[in-house]
């Protein structure tokens, strides 16, 4: 009896993932190339994305107090802190949290929020397709 | 000589009782709400303010703060909290509607942690200084190192568990 009640429990389990991950509008797959579409767009010697690239950047300060590491911490598949607040972070990595990048709309507004406070501009579409191609190659 | 004696102190007990409702009236000026929430928190504000820290309760400041928090988000404390046009609208009314109604004073602080009452309630005959050196603590804005339920606008003082 109670293993028939764990399988419908796992079933019940399993379809809510499923409903709950159709509801993200794309896969961080997808976020990833339509970054590359607006890389190609903003160049034309646009030469494809770099994970090693990335992660230097990931790491680096740009004239600021914090990196993106600062908060996302230098192994982006465990959780991060605000470097203010303190406040815990969720994993940054997709391979650690399925929700990342999945909605071009926070995507946009964190990229926007956080190049501005780590570089004080705007990131090209170079520098988030490299960063993303990093994150991508980072497995829990 | 004992209904002399019993006599005196009624009359301090008369002062003393006056003076403890004089101090909050006095003090009444600038005050956070009671409760500090609502019992319908608003989605986006609950989404958005609750990135970076937790989405401090409305009540906790006044009207003109908020106004003046959520015109200047390009420069939230040295962060860059930007919003959609619509988002900033839709939060701002949420905070202003239930900003403190208890603020009778023309101050309007960007910082909680600044207000009179905060002050009052944190100082150091309440709270040791060495509480705010504690890791855990970290600074005076974590309000849930010590107040667990502060996210659902709870700061009762029989709920605080200050950390070891």
């Amino acid at each position: 009896m109670f293993r028939k009640f764990n399988v419908s429990i796992l079933t019940l389990v399993a379809a809510a993932g499923l409903i709950s991950h159709s509801a993200f509008a794309q896969t961080p797959e997808v976020t990833l190339s339509s970054i590359r579409s607006d890389a190609t767009k903003a160049s034309s010697s646009f030469q494809g994305f770099s994970a090693a690239r990335g992660e230097n950047f990931f790491k680096t300060k740009h004239g600021n107090e914090w990196s993106c590491a600062s908060c996302h911490t230098e192994n982006p598949v465990t959780p991060g802190k605000h470097a203010k607040t303190g406040k815990v972070i969720r994993p940054f990595a997709p391979s650690a949290n399925v929700e990342r990048f999945t909605d071009p709309g926070k995507v946009a507004k964190w990229f926007k929020r956080n190049c501005n406070d780590v570089l004080d501009r705007v990131c090209t579409p170079q520098e988030k397709g490299d960063v993303l191609t990093y994150l991508l190659t980072v497995k829990k | 000589m004992l209904i002399r004696y019993r006599k005196f102190p009624r009359g301090m007990v008369v002062a003393l009782l006056a003076m403890g409702v004089m101090i909050p009236i006095v003090q009444a000026g600038d005050n956070r709400s009671k409760p500090a929430q609502p019992a319908q928190v608003n989605a986006k504000f609950q989404q958005e303010c609750s990135s970076c820290h937790i989405a401090y309760s409305p009540g906790l400041l006044p009207a003109k703060s908020w106004l003046k928090i959520m015109t200047g988000l390009d420069k939230h404390f040295g962060s860059y909290a930007s919003l959609t046009d619509q988002e900033n609208k839709e939060i701002t009314a949420f905070l202003v509607n239930n900003a403190s109604n208890r603020w009778s004073g023309p101050s309007a602080p960007l910082r909680i942690t600044e207000t009179t009452w905060f002050k009052r309630k944190h100082d150091y005959h309440e709270i040791s200084p060495k509480v705010w050196k504690n890791p855990k603590v970290k600074n005076p804005a974590n309000c849930t190192a010590c107040h667990q339920q502060a996210e659902r606008g709870d700061f009762n003082e029989h709920n605080v568990k200050i950390p070891k």
